[in-house]
């Protein structure tokens, strides 16, 4: 696949390019309800649980949280640039703009995962596996499972964006972008994107609402 | 694919079921028309299917005890009849088979805007099928298709693998809105503006939005089922603090508006209907085709009704009731509007019309019924009771059945180039609704008389009315049978159809019966509306060609 073809189907470049810009923000919409349900189930049980809510973030580690939050911040700016990259026609810089985005993910990946196992060894599991004894109360259990599902949930999507950006990477070495003809790999940063602004959300409410 | 339909009018380029031949020519179209054919087949085994349980169920029913199925086949039928009919017929069947190939020429399109993903989606869905299959020959679930927990997370059926299953469809329903809603916003021809879109088509985009966004909500809350069931992660477990009213809350979210995914392709099915049998511009366009949108987006915020005794405080079952009702005026416009292109209309006699009086029975029966029970005192009494299965089975499988054979009916003749016998399709078509009738009718008796659904064994004085029941499901599977084998006979024996025999006006009669496989053979530019019943056939034809060409 690549954005050079005129598919049959459409007139101009232009309306295939507005096609697949639309198609990509609808799945984008789709995602936002996906992550939306959890996130209304998380405010649901803060307001049921509210103390045991704050002193389940107070737990978590703010320090990971928030360097895991430049991390991504800083990946959206390197997948930023890449369209850049193709409208001023360096397509040179490209590949190794979405290597180094690729590798922010991956160091992403590996902080939560030492989070992760933090959690494990202090008996925090989700769901009935949970074996911690300084915090016993339901509000904790339940903070912890929807903490799993949804930081799990994210961590999924960033693996796919990682397969998705190294795929677009070897296309780029092929030097397939152009100023005219970019639109798929604005679509995957787009996807990028998205994975950054759930993140946005997931740090307030896992680390930073303390109080 | 039998239908050796003859070659279009005047044309060099093969219809579109001639256009290559041999299985991969099939299996690897991209042709939207060819990828409906094969949804058309898919979705039909199982309607069946899923009738077949349904005459099961019935057939149980008979007796107050044990008539030929013990307690927990019936738990595990009537939830494989819910789930088959629900996520492999109803949410697909018009959409899938008719919006995707009909939308692309009603718009002047060659095809869908993104035709590898309308073949992903069929993949998708055959998967999904599959694998809920698979959990059904693994013994199927017997939650209900509701699945709800805690029981969901305990039972030691197969819940896994038929909620499996429905993820996966949802993709499936995910890239055929995504599809449709970039094919309206971006291959609609030459002047054919949003508002002189044929009104199936502002059905299918209104639709295609409340897949895209209630989807992803069932596949989340299917995916906490699941992973509470296998792994025990439960976030609504009780042993863990979680609440199982929450569960509800996002099964509804999505469930509620699903309603609207399989009633708003019928409505729409419908809004093209009358117009063509009544040969008359719709009472009014715009009333029918915002009204779409209207539920669309009022549908999203109804899903409590099915909370009202789940406790949820007075003023909530309020709200949500009155917004309840907001659906009913929505459709209340619309049932108007038909009613009222048909008065002073020339109205054709045909089967799909006949299917439309059906629909409007059932929809308007099964509406204020509706209407009855989105009030919370009437719903206490009503809840979980035969009058709740009646009154949804009258909106949304009457409403779709009926409409999805007024579509198979309507746009036989430009699928498969050939006619079928109106004499047995107007038969069918009264055997469906008198069968229809006859089987939920005594079950709003039964419910208000307190009979449970659900509920294997009742006491002996609820049998005369089940026996009625139980009888016109026997009816209405035969009715069916006859619907479809009549079409399945007109496949190989109809006599050819001509381009336009319905002498409708909407843009997709315009190509040939069967269309090439880019539709038009030149690009249509439309300079008048779907419905202009006022111009001749042959002056609206003139009117959607660039003029030069159509000189002769
Ligand atoms: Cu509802």
């Amino acid at each position: 696949m690549n954005g050079h073809r005129l598919a049959e189907q459409f007139s101009t470049f232009a309306k295939q390019d507005h096609a697949a810009r639309l198609g990509m923000w609808g799945f984008l919409g789709s995602e936002v309800t996906l992550f939306g349900g959890l996130f209304a189930l998380y405010a649901a049980y803060r307001a049921m649980y509210g103390h045991e809510f704050v002193a389940a973030v107070g737990h978590n580690n703010l320090a990971i949280g928030t360097i895991n939050t430049l991390i991504l911040l800083t990946s959206s700016f390197t997948v930023a640039l890449t369209v850049w990259a193709a409208r001023a026609a360096r397509s040179k810089l490209i590949a190794p703009l979405l290597g180094l985005t690729i590798l922010l993910g991956c160091v992403f990946l590996l902080l939560k995962g030492i989070e992760w196992s933090q959690h494990f060894h202090q008996g925090i599991l989700p769901g009935l596996h949970y074996r911690n004894r300084e915090m016993q109360e339901f509000g904790a259990k339940v903070f912890f499972t929807l903490y799993f599902i949804m930081t799990g949930l994210h961590a999924i999507h960033v693996v796919i964006g990682i397969a998705v950006l190294g795929w677009f990477a070897v296309q780029a070495g092929r030097r397939l972008y152009t100023p005219e003809h970019h639109v798929t790999l604005e679509m995957a940063t787009l996807y990028w994107h998205l994975v950054d602004i759930v993140w946005i959300f997931l740090w307030p409410a896992f680390y930073l609402m303390r109080g | 694919m039998s239908a050796a339909a003859p070659a279009a009018q005047n044309s060099p380029a093969p219809d579109y079921l001639h256009d290559g031949s041999g299985i991969a020519s099939w299996l690897l179209t991209r042709d939207h028309k060819r990828i409906a054919i094969m949804f058309y087949v898919l979705i039909v085994t199982f309607l069946f299917l899923g009738g077949i349980f349904a005459l099961v169920l019935r057939t149980e029913l008979l007796t107050p005890e044990r008539t030929i199925i013990d307690a927990t086949t019936y738990n595990r039928m009537f939830t494989m009849h819910g789930v088959t009919m629900v996520w492999l017929f109803m949410i697909p069947a018009i959409p899938n088979i008719f919006g995707n190939f009909v939308l692309p020429p009603m718009l002047g399109a060659k095809d869908l805007a993104f035709p590898r993903l309308n073949l992903a989606s069929l993949y998708v869905y055959a998967i999904g099928a599959i694998v809920v299959l698979a959990g059904m020959v693994a013994g199927g679930a017997d939650t209900g298709w509701t699945f709800y927990v805690p029981y969901s997370a305990e039972t030691k059926t197969a819940v896994a693998p038929v909620v499996a299953g429905i993820f996966i469809l949802g993709f499936s329903s995910i890239f055929t809105a995504i599809n449709f809603i970039a094919t309206v916003h971006t291959l609609r021809a030459e002047g054919i503006s949003w508002m002189r879109m044929p009104l199936f088509a502002w059905g299918i985009y209104a639709t295609s939005i409340i897949m895209l966004l209630a989807t992803p909500v069932l596949a989340l809350v299917l995916v906490l089922v699941a992973i509470d069931h296998l792994f025990g992660f439960g976030v609504f477990n009780p042993a863990i603090g979680g609440d199982p009213v929450l569960f509800q809350h996002l099964f509804w979210f999505y469930s509620h508006p699903a309603v609207y995914i399989m009633v708003l392709p019928a409505m729409g099915v419908i809004s093209e209907v009358v117009p063509t049998f009544a040969h008359r511009r719709p009472a009014s366009y715009t009333a029918i085709a915002i009204s779409s949108l209207g539920i669309a987006f009022v549908g999203f915020l109804s899903w409590g009704h099915h909370l009202f005794v789940a406790g949820m405080s007075e003023l909530d079952a309020g709200i949500f009731g009155g917004l309840s009702m907001f659906v009913a005026i929505f459709s209340a416009i619309k049932v108007f509007a038909w009613t009222g292109t048909l008065y002073k209309g020339s109205i054709a006699f045909r089967t799909p019309l006949l299917y439309f009086f059906g629909f409007l029975f059932l929809f308007i029966f099964g509406g204020m019924t509706g209407v009855a029970v989105a009030t919370q005192g009437l719903d206490v009494h009503w809840h979980d009771t035969y009058f709740i299965v009646a009154h949804f089975h009258f909106i949304m499988v009457g409403g779709t059945i009926t409409a999805f054979l007024a579509a198979a009916h309507y746009w036989f003749p430009k699928m498969f180039g050939r006619m079928y016998s109106e004499r047995v399709g107007l038969l069918a078509s009264a055997a469906v609704f008198i069968g229809f009738f006859f089987t939920f009718f005594p079950q709003f008796l039964l419910g208000n008389l307190g009979m449970p659904r659900r509920y294997y064994a009742y006491p002996a004085h609820f049998q005369f009315l089940n026996v009625l029941s139980t009888g016109g499901a026997w009816l209405l599977g035969s009715a069916m049978l006859l619907a479809l084998g009549n079409l399945v006979v007109a496949l190989k024996y109809g006599k050819p159809a001509t381009a336009n025999p319905w002498h409708s006006r909407s843009y997709e009669w315009l190509s040939a019966s069967p269309p090439i496989t880019h539709n038009f053979e030149e690009t249509p530019v439309i300079r008048r509306d779907p419905y202009c019943y006022v111009l001749s056939e042959h002056e609206s034809r003139e009117r959607s060609f660039p003029p030069s060409e159509t000189a002769a």
